[in-house]
């Protein structure tokens, strides 16, 4: 596992459908739905867990390692 | 030297798949066919091979399909009721395009029907029992010897043609015992499918490549990690809802058949170089036939017969050759006239064509096909 | 660019897929996917077997040996290929209405042999590819277009028949509990013999609409409430486990596993027939 602080939360909105799964998964209420897609609405919060990628149908949302 | 064998008919179908490479077979016991299933159980682990008894019919034919895939050549056998039960799996094979070989030895039906008695009842459910345009091959012998070459032949014409073919026997000649010299036999040749050799990140499952008539085929495990599905599919092998993908797909599964003919249809004729009239009959009932056209000579009728070893597809030019040659055919089978159809269509009125069946359970004895045709002539 | 877990195992040009807002199914496809990458096991050695419907369609999406059978016999299909070639890992991917209806037969059978296949069944209790039918998991009483007034139909409990039947692994997880579910697959391909794994899943579309069960989150949210590991399970009244269901790892035992005694059956012959 790579240190969380080297971590991102990346979103692919063209695959998001809206289902807001991710939005009700997150212990740390950083998302949000908009106009159907997810969006991050408060990234400081995000304590990179991983819920949201889990739990996404749609492999829209998940954390990345910054090269 | 000559190693000659009493052999049943079953017993020879299972000797022929042995000899073409048959390392799999799964099905569940029906009459009149069981005696495949039996002699597959006991040869197949001795030469490495496996066998299981599925189930159901449906899981006869799927497992069969399941592990030609896995790259091992698989057959399964059944009869009347059972081979009902095998069509939708059949038509999954014609659209995956997996070789494997399904026997079908009839009996007499429709539903459980009479279980031992011999039928050629299930001459058009071997064209068109699955759903859905499309081809198929199927090949009927008439001697256990013939059972034997022919059941080698249906399992190279698999694996050429990437289909699955039907081996259509009867409860006649299934359990008929007849001498057979395995020596002169043992040479005959096997085709193995066509695997690809490039790298697998240029591979396209469903691409046939120039020169080829199928695409070429790798066994799962072996690196190619392609999809196989019974839904339409591009030359990538996934779906597609395309109508000009389905058109190509579909007319392509036909023609990969009905193109190539020339080398899939296989017949015997009979003394028809000066013939008149002409028999078409194939099967058990063909021996039938063979004495009848004997018989008729001795008394002056001009007569020959015509087999086709090839049921599917028909041996369309030869018969209509011959239609234009005799003054009449007559189709003689174990149904109510199925054969009699197809022949009718090719003939189409080039010359008269009368039919003789029967449905009763009971075979077809020359004497009747003789009284029948001398009535017919001279009436 | 999707994540690397992702394109490593999907065939990504596939995506995205065909299933509904909410739906479980990718939820529980990505387990499977993470299950297989724990275990390190080589995506040449993995064949993914499925039959018709929703859930049958993950086979398409995944990159490896792929097969999309006929409805009901995914797991006949699977036996041929497991016994063909026992090197290959085999994954069976089904659905409730394909593996306990029209596939029924092929599931305790398959069970009964204890041939090495996991099989994952993506139980939405509902046919959601034909619009919504009831299914043999559909709840009694709930609605389907075929159940209007109610299913009169008792339903399934599919891991009690997969153990009845004779599996060597049994297990639930649901598409809220995903680290269950990944781990309980992981275990089951790891099992040498049948490995049955109920996913419960969500279908909002279809099942949830017709019984106002709610949005895609409200349906996840009754998961989170009503399924319990099978350890705080055994420890629960009667009266406590009314309308809530075990999650984890349910039943295991020792078998022997079929393509094993078959190659024994060989070796067997093999020194019979060099004597």
């Amino acid at each position: 596992m790579p240190a969380k602080d080297k971590v991102s939360l990346k979103i692919n909105t063209l695959w998001c459908k809206g289902c807001g799964i991710c939005v009700f998964i997150c212990p740390k209420e950083v998302l949000e739905i908009e106009n159907e897609k997810v969006y991050i609405k408060d990234l400081d919060n995000c304590i990179k867990c991983g819920q949201c990628e889990y739990h996404c149908p749609d492999y829209a949302i998940y954390l990345e390692e910054e090269k | 030297m000559a190693e000659l064998k009493l052999m049943q008919g079953n017993e020879a179908c299972v000797m022929g798949a042995i000899h073409a490479g048959m390392r799999f077979y799964s099905g569940y016991p029906i009459t009149p066919s069981t005696e495949i299933a039996e002699l597959s159980a006991e040869l197949l682990p001795k030469y490495g091979g496996k066998f299981i008894q599925m189930e159901d019919e449906i899981a006869g034919v799927a497992a069969a399909l399941g592990a030609s895939l896995a790259g091992l050549k698989s057959m399964t056998a059944t009869s009347g009721p059972g081979f009902s039960l095998k069509q939708e799996n059949i038509g999954y094979g014609i659209m995956a395009e997996i070789p494997i070989v399904i026997v079908d030895v009839q009996r007499s039906g429709p539903s459980t029907g009479l279980p031992t008695s011999p039928s050629q009842g299930d001459i058009m459910q071997a064209r068109w029992g699955t759903h859905g345009d499309h081809s198929i091959i199927a090949l009927y012998p008439a001697s256990v010897k013939e059972i034997y070459t022919t059941t080698i032949k249906a399992f190279n014409l698999s694996e050429k043609y990437r289909t699955p073919v039907i081996l259509l026997l009867d409860e006649i000649i299934g359990h008929m015992r007849e001498k057979i010299d395995l020596e002169e036999l043992k040479n005959i040749e096997i085709y193995d499918r066509k695997k690809p050799t490039k790298s697998d990140d240029k591979y396209l499952a469903y691409k046939v490549n120039d020169g080829d008539i199928v695409p070429e085929m790798p066994s799962f495990g072996e690196g190619y990690r392609f999809h196989v599905t019974g839904l339409v599919h591009d030359e990538t092998g996934f779906p597609s809802n395309n109508e000009s993908v389905a058109d190509k797909l579909l007319n392509r599964l036909i023609n990969k058949i009905e193109d190539n003919k020339q080398d899939i249809v296989n017949f015997e004729e009979y003394l028809l170089e000066d013939s008149e009239y002409a028999i078409i009959s194939f099967g058990a009932i063909s021996r039938s036939s063979k004495v009848a056209v004997d018989k008729l000579r001795e008394q002056g009728i001009k007569i020959g017969m015509f087999r086709p070893i090839t049921i599917w597809p028909s041996p369309e030019k030869e018969i209509s050759e011959l239609s234009k040659k005799v003054k009449k055919i007559y189709v003689v089978e174990l149904n109510a006239g199925q054969y009699f159809l197809e022949v009718q269509r090719i003939v189409s009125g080039q010359c008269e064509v009368r039919k003789y069946g029967k449905i009763n359970g009971d075979i077809i004895v020359p004497q009747e096909i003789i009284s029948f045709i001398k009535e017919d002539i001279y009436a | 660019m999707p994540s690397e877990l992702i394109n490593n195992y999907f065939r990504t040009e596939t995506l995205p897929h065909i299933w509904c807002p909410g739906c479980g199914n990718g939820i529980v496809t990505r387990a499977i996917v993470k299950a297989i990458d724990n275990l390190n096991i080589p995506k040449d050695d993995v064949c993914i077997v499925s039959g018709i419907g929703c859930s049958s369609r993950a086979a398409g999406y995944l990159d490896f040996n792929t097969l999309h059978t006929t409805h009901g016999r995914a797991l006949a299909f699977a036996t041929g290929v497991k016994l063909a070639n026992p090197k290959l890992h085999v994954i069976v991917i089904t659905g409730d209405g394909d593996a306990s209806a029209i596939g029924g037969n092929h599931l305790i059978h398959s069970a009964r042999r204890n041939i090495d296949i996991t099989t994952v069944v993506f139980n939405n209790s509902i046919y959601g590819m034909t619009g919504g039918q009831y299914s043999p998991t559909t709840p009694m009483g709930d609605k389907a277009t075929t159940a209007p007034y109610g299913s009169i139909d008792p339903n399934f409990d599919l891991c009690e028949l997969a153990n009845a039947a004779g599996a060597t692994y049994v297990a639930r997880g649901t598409v809220y509990a995903v680290n269950i579910l990944e781990k309980v697959i992981q275990e089951g391909i790891s099992n040498k013999g049948f490995s049955f794994i109920e996913a419960i899943a969500t279908c909002p579309t279809y099942y949830g609409r017709k019984n106002k069960k709610g949005s895609a989150v409200d349906m996840i949210k009754f998961l989170k409430e009503h399924g319990v590991m099978y350890t705080a399970w055994q420890k629960m009244s009667e009266d406590e486990k009314i309308g809530k269901f075990p999650i984890g790892k349910l039943y295991t035992k020792e078998r022997k596993e079929y393509t094993e005694q078959y190659q024994m059956l060989i070796d067997s012959l093999g020194k019979e027939s060099n004597q």
